[in-house]
């Protein structure tokens, strides 16, 4: 037995009641000081013998996890080189234990107020049901309007219903709700804090229209000489006037001024909105305004793009303006896009008579130039897309090359199906290497895999099925968060099964393709998860706190401020104050932890030369304690 | 180098005389000509045994930790000679909050290389009793007991001047020089590429024979601006390292490794470590290695070219770099 060990016991189940019991059993019996489990990683049962060694009188940091499942015998093949490892691992525990000190958990308060990022489907479901658990609750939201991309869609999988009819009273209900509060051409600047106790600042940009005064009767935007300005909610299919509201059914219904094209702006002359607006809401002077909140939890909604479709070139798509993404046909087939729901090609507006699908542009691409990743909904909008074409135009054909055609959801298959057998759909199992122009055609050259042929289709239309990324501006916020990400840009959940709504970081949640590719009834589910974790910690008074958190030894420390320039958390500050060190009276200036806003990453007991810093629970001297085991 | 010098000592009189500081930081000559010490000179009269040559290689940045907050109890001020490489010295500890600045006045000199008495011992001469620098500026009239002879400066370079980083001052109150500044001298990363072309056995054969002469005199870290914590984690018996470094079969490459990592990110690459070795254990091509590596992943950077700056190693930013830059960059 290793030194210090008096009692040791082989139990397959451990984290069983039985196996709890005996550990309880021991710690009464033979008077332990201290807990070594082998088994698998602290993420899964950590708590488990935790809780069991407080109810056995033993401090609750007194017990340690040798992780030799994970870290062990689920990745060695070899029994016997894996068997010494996780001797080696327990030897680790083992000397670490002996150093470990009881540690006390201290409380916070929980503010009762939430903040969720992005005002897409996901973001708004969220909200109302965290609202309507009675929690107030801010949106904010980077465009002018929420609503983010279901807005843009046109029908949806598998029902066909129209989108904004099934999205709008979601818009409305978050407007009219009371514990919501909509802070549109928003940005989330800053956050500090910790869960229950978050701080944010929030940059409300300018839109040079008074919000409250506007009546959204949509004058100025007639009136507006500008027109110049590319239509992001029509994928800048059409144009729009520097004062706009995004769309008919915009929330707030509000305009904005575009400061880049507005003539009043960038020339000092103009100034017809502010004259024809009878509400006087035009502000040319408006400056930006921060919103500074605390919040107890923060929901990351921050949604998707389609990629770029440009760094696809072997499909035209910067050179062919009848090549458009599946995003942009959205619009086109939508009735209040730029061609009135009328589907005609953007070159020359006429209507197309042959179109030709791709899928998987950018997507499970491990070339380096798209993602990995299965971007879920594709195949599912696609067979819509074609679907609703032959429907209303019989006399198009529609050609459909694919990878896989991938439908899993309920009734998925079926609308495939239907897409295929009753709309006569052309599915073709192969890939495209080329599309260009040849007189005024488009010519797709592909391959199909199942007559082992080359194609060659003529095309009036293009339409490429562009995977999804997460939104730019995840990152940033993720980063501000200290939310961790993959390597996709997708925020990674706390676990991937048993905690798919909640980041790693205490107190962030995720709610929509923020997570990982998702259609409309998986990210409403999730967001009303996401909601459920945000209720549960609210309604919450008091949260214990972690006590493993840095501590400074003054009489080490020599001031220098490496430590606070590592912290994320800024949980270090410093004070000027008379030191006795053995007798020697000094002033000094020392390293202070805020143990509230300590996380206990550890980082600053990594960078601090003198070793004055040190974390609880993870001591220098028990890291040094754990490395001697394994190595000496 | 001689006129610089003349200024330097007059100068340094005259503050003391009318009291703008009551201590002066500069080099004492000791028992040989070459032997130019740190030393603290308290009173106008023993001013007279300040020198500044070219053997005043040491830097007084460190000593302004201990005297900054000593002249400050006193209410007076030190002054402080700092070359042009010292001064980054000097910012980096303004930069740890370890100098009290209010009570430094800083005297910027001119610098044109410091030279190493060794390296012109090593071109023959034997009994040496002075050396005396050129009307050209480019040579050293040598004198020996057995007669005068000449040694170009350039070949007697103590090694951090071979490769000077520049002749301009990061910092000062006052500066008396007449050097322009061209700019760093010679690659001070070579002798990194050459380590790093290495193969691993190799470069572990390299570190093992010049380590193992290491008698941990601890010259290096007595020297070094950034070894300057108030107790060294070699010496804190609790920390639990001393004891390790000696259990260890080949203490000597744990104590400077560790040096290393302790001052990676806050090296100034003064040189004073290598300098004052009396092994001759080339210590600066660790630090030089990590301020290459800090250039290649974070960009260029100085440290203290300027005080108050943030590290790339020890500054938390949103956008840092991620680790897998590593291997993106061929590291493993």
């Amino acid at each position: 037995m290793q030194p210090g060990v008096v009692f040791a016991q082989d139990y397959q189940y451990m984290c069983s009641e039985a196996g709890q019991n005996i550990i309880k059993d021991a710690i009464k019996t033979h008077g332990l000081t201290g807990v070594v489990v082998c088994s698998c990683s602290p993420r899964m049962h950590e708590a488990t013998f935790r809780k069991a060694a407080a109810q056995a009188g033993l401090n609750p940091f007194m017990v340690e996890i040798a992780n030799i499942r994970e870290h062990c015998s689920w990745i060695h093949k070899d029994k016997e080189e894996g068997t010494e490892k996780a001797c080696v691992l327990m030897r680790a525990a083992v000397a670490k234990v002996t150093l470990n000190a009881p540690l006390k958990a201290g409380e916070s308060k929980v503010v009762k107020r939430a903040l969720v990022i992005g005002g897409g489907i996901a973001g708004i479901q969220t909200a109302l049901d965290i609202a309507d658990a009675g929690f107030p609750v801010d949106i904010v939201e980077k465009n002018a309007t929420i609503g983010g991309r279901m807005a843009q869609l046109d029908k949806t999988f598998p029902t066909l219903d129209c989108s904004s009819c099934i999205l709008t009273p979601k818009m409305v209900e978050a407007k009219a709700n009371e514990n919501i509060r909509l802070i549109t051409y928003a940005e989330v600047e800053e956050v500090s804090g910790f869960v229950g106790s978050f701080k944010a600042k929030i940059r409300k940009k300018a839109r040079f229209v008074k919000e409250d005064v506007c009546t959204g009767c949509g004058v100025c935007m007639s009136k507006c000489p500008s027109k110049k300005g590319l239509n992001e909610f029509n994928m800048g299919l059409n144009n729009r006037s520097a004062i706009y509201i995004p769309f008919a059914q915009a929330i707030p219904n509000v305009a904005v001024i575009d400061k880049e094209q507005c003539i009043k702006l960038k020339t000092g002359k103009c100034g017809l909105c502010q004259k024809v607006c009878t509400a006087g809401a035009i502000d040319y002077t408006q400056q930006d305004e921060f919103i500074e909140e605390e919040y107890g939890a923060i929901v990351m909604a921050t949604g998707f793009r389609p990629i770029d479709a440009s760094k696809f070139d072997e499909y035209s798509y910067s050179t062919c303006k009848d090549v458009v993404t599946s995003l942009e046909l959205e619009r086109i087939m939508n009735a209040a896009g730029p061609t009135g729901g009328v589907l005609l090609r953007p070159s020359d507006g006429k209507h197309p008579h042959s179109i030709v699908f791709i899928q998987c542009v950018g997507s499970r691409d491990v070339s380096g130039r798209g993602k990995p990743y299965c971007s879920k909904i594709c195949c599912m909008y696609t067979a819509k897309h074609a679907m609703l074409i032959r429907d209303k135009y019989p006399d198009v054909e529609v050609h459909v090359f694919y990878i896989d055609v991938r439908t899993p959801g309920k009734n998925f298959d079926e609308f495939y199906r239907r897409a295929a057998e009753q709309y006569d759909v052309d599915y073709i199992k192969g890939q495209v290497g080329k599309v260009y122009e040849e007189n005024g055609q488009l010519v797709v050259r592909g391959v199909d895999l199942i007559s082992n042929e080359q194609i060659v289709l003529n095309a009036d239309m293009v339409v490429l099925a562009t995977a999804i990324e997460p939104d730019p501006t995840a990152r940033k916020v993720a980063n501000m968060l200290t939310a961790s990400i993959d390597t996709n840009d997708f925020i990674t959940e706390a676990h991937p099964k048993l905690r798919p709504v909640e980041s790693p970081t205490a107190g962030i949640f995720l709610s929509g393709v923020c997570q990982g590719p998702k259609d409309i009834p998986e990210t409403v589910s999730q967001a009303g998860a996401a909601a459920s974790k945000v209720i549960g910690l609210l309604a919450k008074d008091k949260l214990t706190t972690n006590p493993c958190v840095a501590h400074s030894d003054e009489l080490l420390c020599n001031g220098c401020s490496c430590c606070e320039k590592v912290c994320p958390y800024s949980a270090i500050s410093y004070e000027t104050k008379l030191i006795n060190d053995h007798g020697v009276k000094e002033t000094r200036r020392v390293a202070m932890v805020n143990e509230a806003l300590c996380q206990g990453c550890g980082a600053c007991t990594v960078v601090c030369p003198s070793g004055a810093m040190d974390l609880k629970g993870f001591s220098n001297k028990q890291i040094m304690a754990e490395v001697d085991a394994i190595c000496l | 180098m001689q006129r610089v010098s003349e200024r330097v000592i007059a100068r340094a009189r005259e503050l003391m005389r009318e009291g703008t500081v009551n201590k002066v930081a500069g080099w004492k000559a000791g028992e040989f000509f070459y032997d130019c010490a740190p030393y603290v000179f308290e009173s106008e009269e023993s001013l007279k045994d300040l020198v500044y040559d070219r053997f005043c290689a040491a830097n007084l940045s460190k000593y302004m930790i201990k005297n900054s907050v000593a002249a400050g109890a006193e209410g007076g001020k030190v002054l402080v000679l700092l070359k042009p490489c010292d001064t980054y010295s000097f910012n980096q500890l303004l930069t740890e909050h370890r100098i009290a600045r209010e009570n430094v006045y800083v005297l910027g000199v001119g610098c044109e290389g410091m030279c190493d008495i060794d390296r012109i011992r090593e071109k023959g001469f034997k009994g040496i009793t002075g050396v005396d620098e050129n009307a050209d500026g480019k040579t050293l009239t040598v004198h020996t007991l057995y007669g005068d002879g000449e040694v170009a400066i350039d070949d007697v370079l103590v090694n951090k001047c071979e490769f000077c980083k520049g002749k301009a001052h990061m910092i000062f109150d006052e500066l008396i020089s007449d050097n322009e500044d061209e700019g760093p001298r010679g690659d001070r990363f070579a002798g990194v590429r050459e380590l790093e072309a290495m193969s691993p056995a190799d470069r572990f054969a390299f570190w093992q024979s010049e380590l193992s002469k290491c008698i941990r005199c601890n010259a290096c870290r007595n020297a070094c601006p950034a070894c300057s914590c108030r107790k060294c984690v070699f010496d804190n018996d609790a920390s639990g390292i001393a004891s390790k470094a000696n259990t260890d079969s080949f203490e000597e490459k744990m104590f400077h490794i560790i040096r290393a990592f302790h001052v990676a990110g806050r090296c100034t690459d003064c040189g004073e470590c290598t300098r004052v070795c009396p092994q001759g254990i080339p210590l600066h091509l660790f630090n030089r290695k990590y301020i290459k590596d800090i250039n290649e992943f974070y960009g260029e950077y100085a440290a203290g070219a300027e005080a108050g700056q943030r590290g790339p190693l020890i500054n938390y930013t949103v956008d840092d770099i991620e680790p897998a830059a590593v291997s993106d960059k061929g590291g493993n």
